[in-house]
């Protein structure tokens, strides 16, 4: 219990808004930043718009399937469209993704099939897509570890020597608010700094880390982090697409161009709960979610869209019919996902035999087919 | 039951990670009713929160096989839903081949018992995604026992589909079993959980448990048929009946209301609760109010008086002494204790005193002369939950205290809106001696004093 609570509460306008850049205003008005044009093209923004509109559809269905007993959990990404739809589809061919377990946006953007998540959170692969192939590595649980991972994947692109040609790819690792209290977090903004690699830190700072508000977190804006580190850090409106397009780019091509780190965080907000498993209205206000609703990621381009007369009703149904149909088919295909052989867990550990684990293998075979009788397959 | 192949069960899920049972708080959908892919059914409470349950199926609701308030296991069907008459069955029936087979000879457990686990043999299931391990799923044994240590051990003998009754059973000499907003429950009322019989699964104590309990012992039942009982007003009862008639209708009653921030007082509360000097008594937020209050009457004498009718005509007794009544709820009824010559306390010896005469009160062990000659009375009436109430004065006396709950409540606190610790404090006192300046002050002063308790070294 907060007794003093004058600091105001995390999201409150007027406490928390210092410098953020925004094209987009939540009414759908479009503004100007010196530092970050803009010129989109109306296809382009429709897209966009079908973008946000079709991951959160597959977002709400996931958390329907979860509770309908079909997946064990699920991280939703309700509100954080903007921040992840943004920065994913600023990314180039030649980038690599370093996310947690939240970026189920940043996944559809790199072409990894959300029956691919699906299946992680039913316990029916464990992840299943090529991250080279995609761009996109696997999901990092541990809170935070990925973005060590991710500035070692950076160093490394430096010593190929490519920065700065056309086969230079950057790096992006994703993590949230909370993460930034971690250890790896601070480590990691230590070697990118000191080494300048080619990355780009993207912190969704969602105002809550489970049920620990923002203000458990840091004391200053966690962009203004970034300065003690010795690279640049900004906030972004994590809910206005069209910013965390501009400057997800920029700092992209800050990074493959040899300019070393950027720390990008996207003030946005977790409008459902942590994960499934826990209850939001147990630890935080109803209003302050009224609050954030009137901030909405996706009514605002909609509004955009409508203002400028660049959509008609016939776009927005088409999108919403896809959107549905999408759903449809990946429940459809959820519930139909085969469970895994239980030797196929030997399958993928190791590139090349390993005798302790050929020995479990054996054992484990050995233990099934003591009960063949009763049909269990291996 | 046979379930026909048109019809489709939902089981409940595990919502959590590794839940085991749910209680139905509430449907939201009867049978008869058409529902949706993904429509909200279903309310449950698990150990870790409310959560709605959306429709896996397309279709009109055909049973609803468990009740609200029933606590039920992971995996008992809890809905029937009859396939959509015109598009048919929308999605897939979410078990492989072979398991929906085994469905239609599954048997629904009755709703008197759910949970009970099908007397069959066991099936032999491999582990649906977020239902949990099936009854005798980790008892498979190999057929050819390894070193024949194991076998008889692990053969199940049918589960008894009943569970007697238990008492709740202390895991390795620990706390009985419970659910955490259950104990949460037990611990906001006061309820040691220890003295309970659960009635809930494994003898594990329910919500309902709890409630039983801190109504008391559970009354006899009025026999069928009785719409009115007559209850003879004795003892405690009568004494109060007869005072408060009294006090209302020959004192003139006034009352005043006054809201405060007693955030300070909170944490006095707190600091001073670390002393030494307080390491064997429980120090309340109801010690600094009395303080306050002595010393309100220091300042203002007038209001620890009471009104006399002698031949002389009537007069008003000024006290200068204050034996302060504190009003505790026992099982007998209202008993007020008095503190006697409260003003000479120490903060120490005044907790002491408050300790002692209201346990002994409650214990129905006050003496006449623990419960006689009042001359100023506090009611706390916070412990009731409630914010304020107009007191009635005890006869003999000239003012009553009524002090409410603390509560967070949006304050404006030095220019800002804060959340702060609010009570709301209300002063009855009798118009023939104390009128509305005197009335005001006092109720004031104590105001002033719990907003910043320092008022009360500065005033003492």
């Amino acid at each position: 219990m907060t007794i003093d609570s004058v600091r105001g509460a995390p999201g409150t306008p007027g406490v928390a808004e210092p410098e953020l850049i925004q094209l987009l205003t939540p009414e759908g008005e479009r503004v100007e930043h010196p530092d970050y044009p803009l010129d989109l093209s109306a296809e382009e923004i429709k897209a966009l718009y079908r973008d946000l509109v079709i991951v959160r559809k597959i977002d709400l269905e996931a958390v329907a399937l979860t509770r309908q007993g079909e997946l064990g959990i699920w991280a939703s990404l309700l509100g954080q469209e903007a921040a992840q739809i943004g920065s994913g589809r600023a990314l180039g061919a030649h980038d690599m993704v370093f996310p947690t377990y939240r970026e189920h946006a940043v996944a559809w953007c790199r072409n990894v099939e959300p029956l691919k998540l699906l299946g992680l959170f039913r316990g029916v692969n464990h992840g299943g897509w090529d991250p080279a192939e995609h761009g996109f590595h696997l999901y990092t649980i541990v809170i935070g570890s990925q973005t060590l991972h991710a500035t070692g994947y950076a160093m490394g692109v430096q010593r190929d020597g490519v920065l700065g040609t056309p086969s230079a790819g950057a790096t992006i690792a994703y993590f949230g608010d909370g993460a930034t209290s971690q250890g790896d977090v601070n480590e990691a903004f230590v070697f990118a700094s000191v080494f300048n690699a080619p990355i780009v830190f993207f912190c969704q700072n969602n105002q809550w880390a489970i049920s620990e508000p923002l203000e458990r977190q840091s004391r200053i804006p966690l962009y203004k982090r970034a300065q003690g580190y010795g690279f640049p850090g900004l906030r972004v409106d994590g809910n206005d697409v069209f910013a965390c397009l501009a400057v997800t780019r920029k700092a992209l091509e800050n990074a493959r161009t040899g300019q070393g780190p950027t720390l990008v965080e996207a003030y946005t907000y977790r409008m459902g709960a942590h994960t499934t498993t826990d209850d939001p209205t147990r630890y935080r206000l109803k209003a302050e979610e009224e609050a954030w609703k009137l901030k909405d990621p996706i009514e605002r381009v909609k509004a955009y869209l409508v203002r400028n007369d660049l959509a008609d009703a016939g776009f927005f149904e088409g999108v919403e019919d896809e959107a549905k149909g999408l759903a449809k088919e990946l429940r459809a295909a959820c519930l139909a996902l085969p469970d895994p052989r239980p030797l196929s867990i030997f399958e993928h550990v190791y590139a090349e035999p390993h005798p302790l684990m050929t020995e479990e293998q054996e054992q484990f075979a050995a233990y099934l087919a003591s009960f063949e009788d009763e049909g269990v397959a291996s | 039951m046979v379930t026909p192949v048109s019809q489709q069960q939902f089981k409940l899920p595990d919502v959590g990670e590794g839940l085991t049972e749910a209680e139905i708080v509430k449907w939201h959908v009867q049978p008869g009713d058409q529902v949706e892919v993904n429509q909200t059914i279903v309310e449950i409470e698990t150990a870790k929160a409310i959560v709605e349950l959306p429709c896996p199926f397309e279709g009109v609701v055909a049973e609803l096989l468990v009740t609200e308030g029933q606590t039920v296991d992971v995996g008992v069907p809890i809905i029937t839903v009859d396939a959509g008459a015109e598009g048919g069955v929308a999605t897939p029936v979410s078990e492989p081949p072979a398991q929906a087979a085994a469905l239609k000879q599954d048997v629904v457990p009755s709703v008197a018992e759910p949970g009970m686990v099908s007397p069959d043999k066991p099936k032999r299931q491999p582990v649906l995604v977020g239902y949990g391990v099936k009854e005798g799923a980790t008892r498979r044994r190999p057929r050819k026992a390894a070193n024949g240590a194991a076998p008889s051990a692990a053969a199940p003998a049918p589960t008894p589909t009943a569970p007697a009754p238990a008492r709740p059973q202390p895991v390795d000499g620990g706390l009985p079993l419970a659910k955490p907003p259950v104990r949460k429950l037990a611990k906001d009322l006061g309820v040691d959980l220890a003295g309970i019989t659960g009635t809930g699964p494994k003898g594990s104590i329910t919500r309902d448990d709890v409630l039983a309990a801190q109504a008391g012992p559970r009354p006899a039942p009025a026999a069928p048929g009785v719409r009115e009982e007559r209850v003879p007003v004795k003892g405690v009862r009568k004494a109060t009946a007869a005072a408060m008639s009294a006090s209302a209708f020959t004192a003139p009653h006034v009352t005043e209301f006054l809201q405060v921030d007693v955030t300070r007082t909170v944490e006095s509360v707190r600091r001073l609760r670390e002393l030494p000097d307080f390491a064997d008594v429980k120090v309340s937020p109801l010690l600094l109010v009395a303080r306050a209050l002595l010393t309100a009457v220091a300042r203002n004498p007038m209001v620890n008086s009471s009104w006399a009718d002698g031949p002389n005509g009537a007069e008003i007794v000024v006290k200068h002494y204050v034996n302060l009544g504190i009003a505790a709820a026992t099982e007998r009824g209202l008993i007020v204790p008095k503190v006697k010559d409260a003003q000479d306390l120490s903060l120490p010896a005044l907790a002491r005193a408050l300790n002692e005469l209201t346990a002994k009160a409650r214990a129905g062990k006050a003496t006449p002369a623990d419960l006689s000659d009042g001359t100023i009375t506090i009611t706390n009436v916070g412990v009731f939950g409630v914010d304020t109430g107009t007191p009635i004065i005890t006869p003999g006396e000239a003012a009553i205290l009524a002090f409410g709950q603390i509560r967070d409540m949006p304050w404006v606190h030095e220019g800002e809106l804060a959340i702060r610790k609010v009570t709301t404090l209300s002063l009855s006192f009798d118009h023939r001696i104390v009128d509305g300046e005197l009335g005001s002050r006092v109720l004031r002063d104590v105001g002033d004093m719990l907003e910043d308790p320092l008022r009360m070294l500065a005033w003492g």
